[in-house]
């Protein structure tokens, strides 16, 4: 078990969000979009230039950007 | 009975706008919610006896004050207590749904859940127990397919008993989320508090105040503090203890525990057996397998330039006939008004003025429905917030959002757009400085009605390298749009960027009747708001084109020319024709420069001699105010040749490029003027109607001129200096 910041994790690698370490308007949004503690999330892909990132949520997919991804730590089986 | 009035709200892309279309048909009305560019909209409904108001609230995914959007959405349950809000969720996407019924849960308000999209989850393998949901939730819920209709009745039956009392309101005593101990203490010790001095006790219920104060929500605690400012500062010290404590003991803030424990009440509620997935939860579906090519590293850029290219195509190309069509009719009205009336001022006025203003605001319909019907093809399938994702990461750069590239293309991003259907185009966009930013920017692409004056002026002076300076011209509008963006985000629009995080929902085949509705409802806004006040200026730019007129002595030094001639030509031969022509030319340009609008040309010499313009110049900018393609014809007439075809402009190319006033430097001071300053009068009616104000509207106006000024002096007088 390890943590990353969401912004490290590759393509198609699994995990459980283990905080969301940003207040105001950018941290309403991403809890409000789900991503919460206890959260599973799957990298589904990047952005041509690799910026942003989709990921996949209980079945549903979501894009952020990785300056937004970096606030998101995850942990990942190894 | 008056009507009830019923309020939908729910998540983006659960089907809102499906079930409203299905519930009042074509009998809805489109509005703007007061001081915010949120659009409203209104139907009505009635079946079996039934009457509602139907309001559709914008679509929001929370109820905090994150956006214009929920901040309407909110304070419209709070202050206009609809009989019933109608909550629309998304079976395939349950848990991110329930969030926003969580919160509408908690202002204990009459609700009614529609629980959409089962035919969708049902594909996912996926059961969803009802009754067991419904159970939990304390309120109804009812399945539904908007898109069919399915279901639609029996949610309005059970609206229908909610308005009449036969089912009681949400139970919240059952409904307690527990936000951890902590957070519950202060809420119980705030709640007391708030009972106390019945404070906002009509709006909201007492323990949501607290909740919202707790969670830092800075328009409701604004609202507090101006209710009773003695309490809001002693719930704000609780609210600040219990938030000191959570940073100490758990490095956490409230708002993210709260939206936790949110999450983990929607869990709790779904473990009890209401989802039960017959297959992997996160298995790729058809969608995911369309996504891996369309934004594919390589192919996803090259497809979404051939969709986004094949939609001007087709905007432009389609629209070329019918706009054509409308135009033979106003040409048909004027020759008719023409053949009619006597000539003076009225006839020149229904002509010039009216018949022409109205013509040139219903000229663009077509080509404003048809692009309105191909971004709602795009909206509703998916695949417009696929264009964002990919390119997000260049409009970032200029503080802009993924969404502003459409705006841009159908501006004149490949030259020919029209700023017009794309200053409209910047609905889509939900972050409100971004698409600030991308509706005043813009205007500065190299619309339809520009370029017949960059090919007479690039003709007439760089005959050499016509398709050279094409490009250039292209390129440099892309440049001056994006950097203006940068700069306005930097000082006007200064601001932290509106967080991306935003969905990708699944493809979906958009509906025709959906896409009509879209395409309509929008073009109709254009016809009322643009038609009005459109007619008005064309009108004051007409006379002030015209008035004072020529002096009686003046004219009679026309009329005795006149005869002068007749008498030395035979009559109805070339020559004399000729003549005659020239004659009407050059008193129709005497007219010209001293009309209202030609001594402010004269005096604006004063300025413009900096940028190298004499009044002529300035008068068809003056003109290119109505619309781009004036400057062209008003030229013409200013220099003695005519009303001058836009399309056919040689012979004035010629006549300027002989003339000591012009030299290819004031060319290009002249083209970067007319490329970047003040858009038409018809984009800025809409640049107003868009930005919900005409204060933006006037700013576009000042500061892109002030910036083509500034631009096209610099170029001049840099040039003089190297002695061009
Ligand atoms: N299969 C299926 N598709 C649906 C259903 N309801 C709506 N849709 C489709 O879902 C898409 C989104 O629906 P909208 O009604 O535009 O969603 P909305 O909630 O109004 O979204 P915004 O306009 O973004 O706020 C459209 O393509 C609809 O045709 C349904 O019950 N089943």
């Amino acid at each position: 078990m390890k943590t990353i910041s969401l912004r490290h994790m590759a393509k198609n690698q699994r995990g459980t969000i283990t905080a969301v370490k940003v207040a105001g308007d950018l941290g309403r949004r991403i809890r409000d979009m789900g991503l919460v503690n206890g959260t599973e999330i799957m990298i589904q892909g990047r952005a041509p230039l690799n910026d942003p990132v989709a990921l996949r949520i209980r079945g549903n997919t979501l894009t952020l950007r990785n300056n937004e991804a970096d606030y998101i730590e995850v942990e990942i089986d190894e | 009975m008056s009507k009830a009035t019923l309020a939908l709200t729910g998540n983006p892309n659960a089907g809102k706008t499906t079930l409203f279309n299905a519930l009042t048909g074509a009998r809805q009305h489109v509005g703007n919610y007061p001081g915010v560019t949120v659009e409203r909209k209104e139907g009505d409904y009635k079946k079996d006896g039934f009457e509602a108001v139907i309001i559709d609230l914008p679509g929001t995914y929370s109820l905090t004050a994150y956006s214009e959007e929920e901040v309407v959405a909110r304070n419209f349950i709070a202050d206009e207590k609809p009989a019933v809000v109608i909550n629309i969720i998304d079976a395939a996407n349950l848990e991110r749904n329930l969030y926003l019924t969580c919160q509408l849960l908690e202002l204990k308000i009459p609700l009614v859940v529609a629980l959409n999209m089962v035919d969708v989850a049902k594909d996912r393998g996926m059961d969803i127990d009802v009754e067991k949901l419904a159970l939990f939730l304390g309120v109804p819920v009812l399945p539904i397919v908007a898109r069919s209709g399915q279901g639609v009745d029996d949610l309005m039956r059970s609206a229908r008993d909610m308005v009449a009392g036969r089912i009681a309101p949400p139970d919240m005593v059952k409904l307690k989320i527990s936000y951890g101990e902590d957070i519950d203490q202060t809420l119980l010790l705030m709640t007391d508090m708030i009972r106390e001095k019945n404070l906002l006790n009509k709006k909201y219920p007492s323990r949501w105040i607290a909740v919202k104060i707790v969670e830092n929500d800075e328009i409701l605690i604004k609202e507090v503090v101006a209710a009773d400012p003695d309490l809001a500062e002693r719930l704000l010290r609780e609210a600040e203890k219990v938030a000191d404590h959570l940073l100490k003991t758990f490095d956490t803030y409230p708002e993210a525990l709260i939206a936790d424990h949110r999450y983990g009440f929607i869990k709790g509620i779904l473990k009890r057996g209401i989802i039960t997935h017959h297959y992997d939860e996160n298995r790729l579906y058809t969608s995911d397998h369309i996504d891996k090519v369309l934004t594919h590293r390589f192919a996803g850029p090259l497809i979404m330039l051939a969709i986004l290219f094949s939609i001007y195509q087709i905007t432009f190309s389609l629209s070329a006939l019918p706009v054509s069509g409308v135009e033979a009719v106003f040409n048909w009205l004027a020759g008719m008004v023409d053949s009619i009336l006597t000539d003076g001022p009225l006839k020149s006025m229904l002509i010039s003025g009216v018949i022409n203003g109205v013509g040139g605001v219903l000229g663009f319909v077509p080509l404003i429905m048809l692009m309105f019907f191909c971004i709602a093809i795009l909206e509703d399938s998916g695949y417009l917030a696929r264009v964002a994702f990919m390119m997000d990461r260049i409009f970032r750069i200029f503080g802009l959002h993924g969404s502003s590239v459409m705006a841009f293309i159908v501006s004149g991003g490949i030259a020919g757009g029209c700023a017009v259907p794309g200053v409209m185009a910047t609905r889509t966009l939900r972050s409100p400085k971004e698409r600030m930013a991308t509706l005043l920017t813009v205007p500065f692409m190299n619309c339809g009605a520009k370029l017949p004056i960059l090919a007479l002026l690039i003709g007439a002076f760089f005959a050499q390298h016509q398709a050279l300076y094409m490009f250039a011209f292209t390129l440099l509008s892309w440049i001056v749009a994006l950097l203006a963006a940068k700069v306005l985000r930097m000082t006007v629009l200064r601001g932290a960027p509106t967080p991306f995080v935003m969905e990708l929902p699944p493809y979906r085949f958009p509906t025709f009747k959906g896409l009509m509705i879209h395409t309509w409802e929008r073009s109709w806004q254009y016809i009322k708001k643009a038609g009005t006040v459109i007619l008005l200026i064309s009108i004051v730019l007409w006379a002030m084109m015209t008035y004072p007129g020529l002096s009686p002595e003046k004219r009679d030094a026309f009329v005795k020319e006149r005869a002068r001639v007749e008498v030395l030509h035979e009559s109805g031969s070339e020559a004399l024709e000729k003549l005659l022509l020239e004659i009407d030319n050059q008193e129709k340009a005497l007219t010209l420069r001293n009309s209202i609008a030609g001594k402010i040309g004269v005096a604006m010499e004063k300025v413009t001699w900096l940028s190298g313009f004499e009044w002529r110049t300035n008068i068809a900018l003056l003109g290119g105010f109505a619309a781009k393609e004036v400057v062209v014809s008003t030229l013409g007439t200013a220099y003695s040749m005519g009303e001058t075809d836009p399309e056919s402009s040689t012979s004035l190319g010629d006549r300027l490029a002989r003339d000591a006033a012009w030299s290819p430097l004031v060319a290009l001071s002249a083209l970067l003027f007319m490329m970047f300053y003040a858009p038409c009068f018809v984009t800025v009616v809409c640049i107003a109607q868009e930005a919900g104000s005409w204060n933006w509207a006037l700013f576009s106006v000042f500061y892109s001129t002030i910036f083509a000024f500034i631009l096209s002096t610099g170029v001049y007088q840099i040039g003089r200096i190297f002695g061009f």
